[in-house]
């Protein structure tokens, strides 16, 4: 039998007509899926016409003042253009808002840098230190001719940022450790490590924040004082590394005991075992579950509020509390959700994308 | 390693760098030391800092009067209470939260995973949207624009939205009419009396079952016991049953039950949020199911309920359990939050207290311990449920 012939005798009839095919597969395919699909279509019917009138149609763009905006039936987008840089930025020194702009772009690009693998290089750490030190070097100023701005005024995106990146870039290692010490022998370590985790992770974030702004100070020495921004750092720091020992433990534990033997025959010592046979590919195991810690820090940077930083949430707050233009928080919180959904998704996406590519080494 | 090489017949140790036994207890000795020198050093500085300050230790505020007063009170309190009874309070409004919002976002979360993987185009779709966007935008923004909703765009109580007789919609919170009257305790004496029938009864059919083969229409049945039991006791007993209306009377609503603001806030936050991870959660676990099951479940016959509950939910939740467990946890956690929209939990209540008396170090430990013991219950008993539908291996 010829190519030609097989395709004429044996072509099925294809589902997929048009848009008939596609919406008889996709929306009515039962009775019951035809009720929940007019009952949605219904639903959205209501909602997104409204929505879109609020958002966009009726919505004032342009209004000089709070009267005007409140005139018009939509939303007050004209809020969001008069406060953007109070929101984006906190009450940084007008002028220099510049530096806490360009220390935004350059954390961002430093994370999406991290995402690209051509960067997975051993001077990848290298290149983190370089941006940090830019970065603190744009925030605080004081030299190359820089006014100097003391960390109480930072605020808005810069600082969610700070947070969060300095927050996974101390508390990865830390976490490290942690994991290599609760599947340790040494009973004294392993007994350590597992109180510490256990109890780090039974409580709320908002906890260690109270704890590390009331009792910080109380820990240290008479007339030693730490700055509030770094308190809150240090317990972001301190909670973010209880979850990733555990996850990395779980990549610990992927890991066959053959490789342990084998690396022991070799003679190598424990921390040789680690570096080189372990840990390259426990890792690799538990990138996903490590990015979404990554995602979950981020959003859990917004908890500061509670101990009065001034992060993007507190710093729309403050603009909120203008009396001249009360009333917009609806749009407010849109404008910063929109923020951090942006950057949560597309490490999400990106997270996603790694998980595939990267789960071809072991699929059979 | 080190410790497990002291068989019987161990060979001599030489006090040596190169043996790892002594190695490792050297490393421990050193760790330790290191450890609790640090923890004195800190203990010593506290100490000193508390006895400059003039802040005396110890839990004997617990009996002292609070003097503030709190929104809203499970039990009984008043601003002449102790700050213990106050504490207590704000751990009840914890537990309040928890236990509604674990309930309602499991169910609501369920339904989204099962929604996810629907085979209607638009249903899944939306369910996906709906996770992707709370997942991806912080759960205290969320409980700022839920509160905020709620207190600016909602009407005072007197233009109180009305969708239907006894609900009042306004920014005072959510009003609905209350059940009240004697009778109430005699329809939850019967519901009580109806679950011991139903276990007693599942009981009874799986017997049967295995004896004769007859399958007893159990939920069937069950349901409609869960429904006359109650009605029944109400009707013999005769006891007086009323509906509570809230009525508007001068500036604010009087009798009914009440959800203020901020409870309807946090529980709404809490719930959104955590419902889609537990939608996730619930969608990966079904997922996991081979496709073969499903067929081999169909050839045998089964109905789709059956098909279910028999074959696709064991296997389904020996992966659902265990993250499900710590979203659990998440969720109990994360109702601390409320402190930012002023809603009296736990945490906002030991604030509050330690601010008034500067004991901060015992407030901590305080909210820490609360915290601790609901984590641990909360696992302990996932832990039990999740040994009891563990695949029993070799």
């Amino acid at each position: 039998m010829t190519a030609a012939q097989t395709s004429t005798l044996s072509a099925p009839p294809s589902l997929h007509r048009g848009v008939l095919g596609w919406l008889r597969e996709n929306l009515f395919s039962s009775p019951l899926n035809a009720i929940l699909t007019v009952l949605v279509l219904w639903l959205l019917l209501l909602t997104v016409p409204a929505l879109v009138d609020w958002l966009f149609i009726k919505a004032n763009f342009g209004a000089q003042n709070a009267q005007e905006c409140r005139a018009s039936a939509g939303a007050c987008w004209a809020f969001i253009r008069e406060k953007h840089r109070l929101i984006l930025f906190g009450i940084y020194p007008y002028d220099e808002q510049w530096r806490p702009l360009l220390a935004s772009v350059l954390l961002t690009l430093l994370i999406v840098c991290s995402c690209v693998r051509w960067f997975w290089k051993p001077w990848l750490p290298l290149l983190w230190l370089v941006g940090l030190t830019a970065v603190g070097v744009l925030m605080w100023g004081g030299v190359l001719g820089l006014s100097y701005v003391e960390n109480s005024l930072w605020g808005g995106l810069p600082l969610t940022l700070i947070l969060a990146t300095f927050g996974v870039a101390f508390a990865f290692p830390l976490g490290l450790l942690l994991a290599l010490g609760r599947t340790s022998h040494l009973p004294a370590v392993k007994a350590v490590c597992v109180v510490y985790i256990e109890l780090i992770r039974g409580v709320p974030l908002i906890s260690l924040l109270f704890m590390s702004s009331v009792m910080l100070p109380l820990f240290m020495p008479e007339g030693f004082n730490i700055d509030k921004l770094l308190r809150a750092q240090i317990a972001i720091i301190l909670f973010a590394a209880a979850y990733i020992a555990e996850t990395v433990r779980g990549g610990l534990q992927a890991i066959p005991k053959g490789q342990y033997e084998g690396a022991e025959s070799l003679g190598l010592s424990y921390w040789q075992t680690m570096r080189k046979i372990v840990l390259p590919q426990a890792l690799k195991i538990v990138i996903p579950p490590l990015v979404g810690i990554f995602i979950s820090l981020f959003k859990d940077t917004s908890l500061v509020v509670i101990i009065g930083i001034f992060d993007l949430t507190q710093a729309a707050k403050v603009a909120l509390a203008d009396a001249a233009w009360r009333g917009f928080s609806t749009e407010a919180y849109l404008f910063i959700a929109l923020i951090y959904f942006v950057f949560c998704y597309s490490i999400s996406r990106y997270s996603r994308s790694l998980e595939r590519r990267l789960q071809t080494g072991y699929e059979r | 390693m080190a410790h497990n090489t002291t068989t019987p017949q161990a060979p001599r140790r030489r006090l040596s760098w190169n043996d790892p036994f002594t190695r490792g207890i050297l490393y421990q000795v050193l760790i330790l030391g290191v450890l609790g020198f640090c923890v004195w050093y800190l203990v010593s500085n506290t100490l000193h800092n508390l006895a400059v300050r003039n802040i005396s230790t110890g839990f004997d505020f617990l009996g002292r009067e609070a003097g503030f007063a709190i929104g809203e009170t499970p039990i009984a309190y008043t601003p002449s209470d102790t700050y213990g009874r106050a504490i207590l309070v704000g751990l009840f409004n914890t537990l309040k939260v928890s236990v509604v919002g674990i309930v309602a976002a499991t169910v609501f979360g369920t339904v989204l995973g099962i929604a996810r993987l629907s085979k209607n185009w638009l249903v899944s779709r939306l369910a996906g949207l709906y996770v992707e966007v709370m997942r991806n935008v912080p759960l205290l923004l969320q409980l700022f624009f839920w509160y905020a909703l709620i207190t600016e765009a909602l009407p005072g109580p007197r233009q109180a939205l009305h969708p239907v007789d006894g609900v009042f919609l306004s920014n005072r919170g959510l009003k609905l009419p209350a059940l009240q009257g004697d009778g109430l305790s005699w329809i939850l004496l019967g519901l009580a009396l109806a679950i011991v029938l139903v276990v007693v009864m599942a009981h009874w059919a799986r017997r049967r079952q295995e004896l004769t083969g007859n399958i007893f229409p159990v939920a069937r049945v069950g349901l409609v016991v869960l429904l006359l039991v109650p009605a029944a006791a109400l009707l013999i007993s005769g006891a007086p049953l009323a509906l509570d209306m809230p009525e508007l009377r001068g500036f604010n609503f009087v009798g009914g039950l009440t959800l203020s603001p901020e409870f309807a806030a946090l529980l709404a936050g809490l719930i959104i949020y955590t419902s889609a991870f537990v939608a996730e959660v619930v969608r990966s676990g079904i997922q996991s199911v081979g496709k073969g099951q499903w067929e081999a479940a169909q050839a045998l016959g089964l109905s789709r309920s059956r098909m279910m509950r028999l074959v696709i939910l064991p296997q389904a939740l020996r992966v659902i359990v265990p993250p499900m467990t710590s979203q659990y946890l998440n969720l109990t956690k994360n109702s601390s939050l409320a402190v930012a929209i002023g809603y009296p939990d736990i945490v906002s209540v030991v604030n509050t207290t330690l601010n008034q008396t500067g004991q901060a170090i015992e407030g901590i430990l305080i909210i820490m311990a609360a915290y601790l013991t609901v984590s641990l219950s909360i696992s302990i008993f996932m832990n039990w449920y999740n040994n009891r539908i563990a695949l029993v291996e070799r």
